[in-house]
């Protein structure tokens, strides 16, 4: 399988996404955008909290190829962060007074630089976070100490595992997926992450494999602990539950199973007031492969920068970030839909 | 009206108050609290919805708990077990009636 952007499909192109999600009709009909939905609730325009959390997306190459990825990663992409970019977000992060780096890709571990950036965060005493897609740990003997080298910079791993069979994970994530995760999940348990008291966080993140929206996050995380613990000796902390942005591939695959239509209803129907007040775009910066800022890494694979003079990590300014006007458009139902989602998952209970 | 079942009606559920609002209103309260978790969590609910769905052969049912069970976390294998609940007490039911007609055969034999 390859990236939309390898085949030269339309929907690859961030603004064609766009057009495609402001104009498509929904069973024949227009329907309310995000925008007034925010208005109807006094959120718009929406803006920021303050600077929380730093996301960096270290480049769209990826050992997986995955059917709902948001970044159409994979290995044909060559988008990559220099070391250079990597100190321009050091600067910034310090500028930023953000407490969390959230370190993402494609598989952030494939950049040439990544223990470089994971070693400088380390010396600046900030919370990292790592984005991993499991199976990088096992795809190369280069990648086989990633447990221990996280463990001593205390990075917390995030990890997707969209189910807990091979039937679900691999349909979504690619064949073999699941075997190999399991693989890497007993490495990481081996050096004490996901396991009591050891202070090393091992989360999981579990994303639907299809047009509906996650389970209940408490009830679900019952479900993985015990099936991953009794089946395969495999524990971890918490289970973020993420809904599918119509974006990129899972746009893609919307449209190609006519299910881009049901989707968006359902999408909108289920609009959330409360977790629209707490998106996590009002309290994060994301920062592309090439040093360009936006408010969420969704936005930065729809090319939506952001809405300020200049939008670059080398004229990164706190104040002006702080006043901004957050960049909506109707992809963010995706985040506001029933119990909310975040790259911390559901935000509303 | 070209067919007697259309996809787009199931969305039109909540209308029958148009005609009966006040036997509407109770329906729909006691559905939505029959679901919620209990001494069942809503899950199980779901799965019992699913296969009584197919015992009914409802389709909106049908379509209405496949959405459901799998935005609950239900896989396909926990599902189609859930039908062959259905349809074991299904033919079970059927079967256990041989009684009768064994009882009936003897009744009138020699």
């Amino acid at each position: 399988m390859k990236s939309l952007e390898a085949e030269g499909q339309a929907l690859a192109k961030g603004p064609l996404q766009i057009q495609f999600l402001e104009n498509t009709p929904i069973n024949g009909y227009g329907f309310t955008s995000f925008q007034d939905k925010l208005n109807e609730i006094d959120l718009y325009p929406l803006k920021p909290t303050g600077i929380e959390i730093f996301q960096i997306n270290l480049g769209k190459m990826c050992n997986q190829v995955c059917k709902h990825c948001h970044v159409d990663a994979g290995p044909d992409r060559k988008e990559i962060m220099t070391r250079e970019t990597m100190d321009a977000c050091l600067n910034a992060i310090e500028e930023s007074g953000a407490h969390t780096v959230d370190l993402t890709g494609g598989a952030p571990e494939m950049n040439p630089d990544f223990r470089y950036l994971v070693e400088k965060l380390s010396g600046l005493g900030k919370k990292i976070i790592v984005r991993c897609n499991l199976t990088i740990i096992v795809a190369n003997p280069r990648f086989h100490d990633l447990p221990d080298f996280f463990k001593k910079h205390k990075v917390e791993v995030v990890s997707s595992l969209p189910y807990f069979t091979a039937v679900k994970t691999d349909s979504q994530r690619g064949e073999g997926v699941f075997e190999k995760s399991i693989h890497a999940l007993k490495k990481l348990n081996a050096v004490g992450y996901g396991m009591e008291q050891s202070g090393l966080i091992l989360n999981l993140v579990y994303n639907p494999s299809g047009a509906f929206l996650p389970p209940n996050e408490r009830d679900l995380k019952l479900q993985f602990q015990k099936k991953l613990r009794d089946k395969y000796g495999i524990y971890f902390n918490e289970l973020f539950t993420i809904t599918n942005l119509p974006i990129s591939r899972f746009l893609d695959y919307l449209v190609k199973s006519d299910n881009y239509e049901a989707y968006m209803e359902k999408l909108i129907e289920r609009f959330n007031p409360t977790a629209a007040h707490n998106v996590m775009c009002r309290n994060t910066i994301s920062v592309g492969w090439d040093g360009f800022l936006y408010d969420c890494d969704f936005n930065q694979m729809l090319d939506l920068k952001l809405d300020i003079p200049d939008p670059h990590l080398n004229n990164f300014r706190r104040e002006t970030f702080n006043i901004r006007n957050i960049v909506t458009n109707n992809h963010c139902f995706g985040c506001t839909a029933g119990a909310g989602s975040s790259c911390g998952g559901a935000i509303s209970g | 009206m070209k067919t007697y079942y259309n996809p787009q009606d199931l969305k039109k559920f909540g209308n029958i108050g148009e005609f009966q609002k006040g036997l509407a209103e109770k329906f729909f309260d006691y559905y939505g609290e029959t679901f919620k978790d209990g001494a069942l969590t809503a899950r199980e609910k779901s799965l019992i919805a699913l296969a009584v769905a197919h015992t009914l052969q409802c389709p909106y049912c049908i379509d209405a708990y496949t959405t459901d069970t799998l935005e609950k976390g239900c896989d396909e294998e926990q599902m189609m077990e859930a039908v062959h609940v259905a349809a074991a007490i299904r033919s079970g039911s059927t079967l256990v009636h041989g009684v009768q007609m064994m009882n009936k055969v003897k009744d009138l034999s020699m």
